[in-house]
C-alpha cells in the first residue's frame, strides 16, 4: 500500500482557521456594523410583512398573477396557493422566509447586476471572478455556514448571508451573458454616434440584456428559496425552521405541510419572475 | 472641385492586425511587399499605405471583395478600427490624433453611419431610433424628436414613427438608419454596405432614391460596396481595393472603360457598358447644322450640297429647334414662305449628356432621325446616330476578339 507522503500535506485548515481569527480580531467592528445594518433591514421587510393583512397580500398577488401573465385564472390560482399555506397554519412563517428571501435576493441583485456588468467588459475581471463564483455554488453551504455564524452570530443575519452567497451566481452569470450576447453591430453603431461607455451601458446593452438579466433573477430567487431550510439551521425563524422540527421529532405530516408550502411560495415567485421576464422579451427580443 | 479643400484626406493610412503590430517600424511595413513577409511578424495587414482625398459633396463609393480592407477602412475614418499609422485629416483636423473627449465629439457631430445590418435598438420606436443620435449629443427631448421625424419625412417613412423596428422590412428598416445618421446633420455620411442585405428589388429602389436625397441633402457620402452595378450606379468616384490596396480611382466611366489592372478588368468584365457610358461621351458635331436665320432657301441648299436628308435647326443662340427634312422645304418653298415654318419638326428625340446607353435606347427606336444632345437651356451639344449607340456597346469586345 502506498500512503500520501505526510510531508506533502498542507496545512490548509489552519491557515483558514488563523485567517478567520485574525478577521475576527481586526474587523470584528465592521462585521458587527455590517450585521447590525442587515438584522435592521430584515426586521423592517419582516415587519412590513407582517403587518400588511394577509387577504391584502393574496389579493395583490392575484391581480399580480393576473396583470403579468394576462390570465385571470392564473392569478386566481396563486390567490388559492397562497391560501393554502395560510390555512396550514404558517401564514407568518411564510411572511418570515419571504422577507429573508426578498433582502437577499435584493442584496443579491444590488451588487450581482454591477459585477456582472464589470466582467462583461473585462476579460480580465471574469477569469478571475468566474471560479469564485463556481466555488459559491459548489461549496456545501454548510461549509460557510460555520463562518457566517461566528461572524454575524446566531438569527436571522447569517442566514440572509448564507443565502447571499448562495444566491447571487446566476444573476452574475446571466447579466455578464446578456450584455455579452448584444449585437456587436448594435453597439458599434452606437459608438459610431458618439456614446459614451455609460450611455451604450443604459441605452444599448442593459435594455437589450434585460430577457437574460431577468432570467438570472428568477433563478437567483430560486437559489434563495432552496436556502431556507438550511438558513434555518442557524436560527433563522421561518418555513424551513418548522421542517428542520418535524425531521427532529419525526413528525411527518407537519414536515410534509412545512415542505409543501415552501413549494407553494416557490411555485408562485417563479412564475410570477418568470413571466417578468417572458415580458422582457416580448418589446426587446423581437429585432431581426 | 479640385480648387476646394478636400474634406477627407488620407495619407499613408495603415492598419495592422496581429500582435505588437505598433512595433513594426514604418520602414518594415512598406518594405512588406507581401502578406507572407508581415506573417512572419505575425501580423496581417488590412490596410497598405492608402492615400487617398475625398472632395466635399463628392458620392465617394469604396468597392472590393470581402476581406479587402474596405469596411476596416471606411471603420477607421471615425476610429471605430484604430489605425496603425498614417493620418486621417477631416476638415482640418487629424482623426487619429484626437483624444478620447475629442473622438467622442467629433462622432457626434461631424460624421454619421449608416450599417449593413441596420443596427437599430429593438426595444425604441422608429422615433426614437432616428432621434438617437441627438439623444447622445444631449438635445432635449422635444427637439431632437422633432427633427428626427423630419429626418424620417425625408426617407420616406412619414406615419411610422411609433411602430417597432422589429415590425418593418429590411428596406425600410434601413430608412430608419438613413433617417438617424441625417437626423444629426453630419457633414459626412459614411455608409457600409447600407442595401447588402435588401432583395434585389428594393435594393435598385434605395439606391435610386439615395441619389436623389443627395441631391436634395447635398451630404458627402462614403458608400462601402462590393457589388460594381451599386458602385457604377452611385459612385461619383470610385476607388478598388484589393488586399488592403487601393487598386484604381477614378470615375465609373474610367474604371470600366479604362480598368489600371487585371484584378479591375475582371472585376469590370461583366459591367454592362450600357449603364456607364453616356450620351456626352459618344456623341459628335453633326456633319451639318442648321441656323434660323438662314431661311429655306439656304437650307435646301446646305443639305444637297452635304447630301443628307435632313439636319438639326437652331436657333442664334443655339437653341434647338427641331429638324428639318428636304421634303419638308420643298413643300414650304412652294407655298412661297420665306421662314423655316411648318418645316421644322419639333417633335424629336432629345436627351441631355448624362443619359446612359441604357435610357438612350428606348428614345433612339423611337425617332427615325439622330438623337439632339442638349444642354439644360436646351442648347444644342451633338448629335448621336443609333449607329453609334451600337459601336459603344460593343467596343470593348471588338477589341477583345483582335
Amino acid at each position: 500500500m502506498f500512503k500520501f507522503p505526510e510531508i506533502l500535506s498542507i496545512p490548509m485548515a489552519k491557515w483558514v482557521d488563523s485567517i478567520m481569527q485574525a478577521v475576527l480580531d481586526n474587523f470584528g467592528g465592521f462585521f458587527d456594523l455590517i450585521g447590525h445594518i442587515s438584522l435592521i433591514m430584515l426586521m423592517s421587510v419582516e415587519r412590513v410583512f407582517l403587518a400588511i393583512p394577509w387577504f391584502v397580500i393574496v389579493i395583490a398577488v392575484g391581480i399580480l398573477g393576473w396583470k403579468i401573465l394576462a390570465s385571470v385564472w392564473k392569478g386566481v390560482l396563486f390567490s388559492i396557493l397562497l391560501m393554502i399555506i395560510g390555512s396550514f397554519g404558517y401564514w407568518d412563517l411564510a411572511m418570515m422566509t419571504l422577507a429573508i428571501v426578498i433582502t437577499s435576493v435584493i442584496t443579491a441583485l444590488i451588487i450581482g447586476i454591477p459585477i456582472g456588468i464589470i466582467m462583461a467588459w473585462s476579460r480580465t475581471v471574469e477569469t478571475i471572478i468566474r471560479p469564485i463564483l463556481d466555488a459559491m455554488q459548489t461549496l456545501p453551504s454548510f461549509v460557510y455556514l460555520i463562518p457566517a455564524l461566528m461572524l454575524f452570530g446566531l438569527g436571522k443575519v447569517p442566514a440572509a448571508f448564507a443565502t447571499f452567497i448562495y444566491a447571487v451566481p446566476p444573476v452574475i452569470r446571466l447579466t455578464c451573458v446578456g450584455i455579452r450576447g448584444v449585437p456587436e453591430d448594435v453597439v458599434e453603431a452606437a459608438k459610431a454616434f458618439g456614446s459614451s461607455r455609460w450611455q451604450i451601458l443604459f441605452d444599448v446593452q442593459l435594455p437589450l440584456a434585460r430577457p437574460s438579466i431577468m432570467v438570472g433573477i428568477n433563478q437567483t430567487t430560486m437559489m434563495a428559496l432552496a436556502m431556507v431550510v438550511v438558513g434555518s439551521m442557524i436560527g433563522a425563524k421561518g418555513l424551513g425552521m418548522e421542517v428542520l422540527l418535524s425531521i427532529n421529532r419525526i413528525e411527518v405530516g407537519r414536515g410534509f405541510e412545512a415542505g409543501l408550502s415552501i413549494v407553494l411560495l416557490a411555485i408562485v415567485i417563479d412564475r410570477l419572475t418568470n413571466a417578468l421576464s417572458k415580458n422582457g422579451e416580448n418589446t426587446a427580443g423581437n429585432g431581426t | 472641385m479640385s480648387e476646394m479643400e478636400p474634406i477627407v484626406s488620407i495619407k499613408n493610412l495603415w492598419k495592422v492586425f496581429g500582435q505588437k503590430p505598433k512595433d513594426l517600424s514604418w520602414e518594415q511595413m512598406k518594405s512588406t511587399k507581401n502578406d507572407d513577409e508581415l506573417k512572419k511578424t505575425g501580423c496581417v495587414a488590412a490596410l497598405r499605405d492608402i492615400t487617398m482625398e475625398i472632395e466635399r459633396g463628392e458620392f465617394f463609393v469604396i468597392m472590393g471583395l470581402s476581406g479587402s480592407g474596405k469596411s476596416t477602412l471606411i471603420r477607421t475614418l471615425i476610429r471605430l478600427v484604430e489605425p496603425t499609422k498614417g493620418s486621417i485629416v477631416f476638415a482640418g483636423s487629424d482623426v487619429v490624433k484626437l483624444n478620447k473627449k475629442e473622438l467622442i465629439e467629433f462622432r457626434r457631430k461631424k460624421a454619421a453611419m449608416v450599417f449593413q445590418n441596420y443596427a437599430l435598438l429593438p426595444h425604441r420606436t422608429v422615433l426614437e431610433n432616428a432621434a438617437y443620435g441627438l439623444k447622445i449629443q444631449g438635445m432635449k427631448e422635444k427637439e431632437r424628436l422633432e427633427k428626427a421625424e423630419t429626418a424620417l419625412e425625408t426617407v420616406g417613412l412619414k406615419g411610422w414613427e411609433s411602430y417597432y423596428p422589429g415590425n418593418l422590412s429590411g428596406g425600410m428598416q434601413q430608412r430608419v438608419g438613413i433617417a438617424r445618421a441625417l437626423a444629426t446633420d453630419p457633414e459626412i455620411l459614411l455608409m457600409d454596405e447600407p442595401f447588402s442585405g435588401l432583395d434585389p428589388l428594393i435594393r435598385r429602389q434605395m439606391q435610386d432614391e439615395l441619389v436623389e436625397l443627395q441631391d436634395t441633402v447635398k451630404k458627402t457620402i462614403i458608400f462601402v460596396t462590393h457589388d460594381l452595378h451599386e458602385a457604377l450606379k452611385l459612385g461619383s468616384r470610385i476607388a478598388i481595393m484589393k488586399g488592403g490596396l487601393v487598386v484604381q480611382t477614378g470615375t465609373p466611366e474610367e474604371v470600366v472603360t479604362n480598368p489600371a489592372d487585371d484584378y479591375v478588368k475582371e472585376f469590370v468584365k461583366d459591367a454592362s457598358p450600357a449603364k456607364i457610358i453616356t450620351a456626352g461621351l459618344i456623341m459628335e458635331d453633326p456633319d451639318l447644322l442648321l441656323y434660323r436665320w438662314e431661311g429655306p432657301k439656304t437650307a435646301r441648299h446646305l443639305l444637297k450640297k452635304s447630301k443628307k436628308e435632313y439636319a438639326f435647326v437652331v436657333s442664334k443662340k443655339r437653341e434647338l429647334l427641331g429638324v428639318t427634312t428636304l421634303n419638308a422645304l420643298d413643300k414650304v418653298l412652294k407655298e412661297g414662305e420665306t421662314e423655316f415654318g411648318k418645316s421644322i419638326d419639333t417633335d424629336i428625340a432629345r436627351c441631355t449628356i448624362d443619359t446612359t446607353l441604357e435610357d438612350l435606347f428606348p428614345v433612339a427606336t423611337n425617332t427615325s432621325y439622330s438623337v439632339a444632345v442638349v444642354d439644360d437651356k436646351g442648347r444644342f451639344l451633338g448629335e448621336i446616330r443609333p449607329r453609334m449607340i451600337l459601336d459603344a456597346m460593343f467596343q470593348d469586345e471588338e477589341e477583345e476578339d483582335v
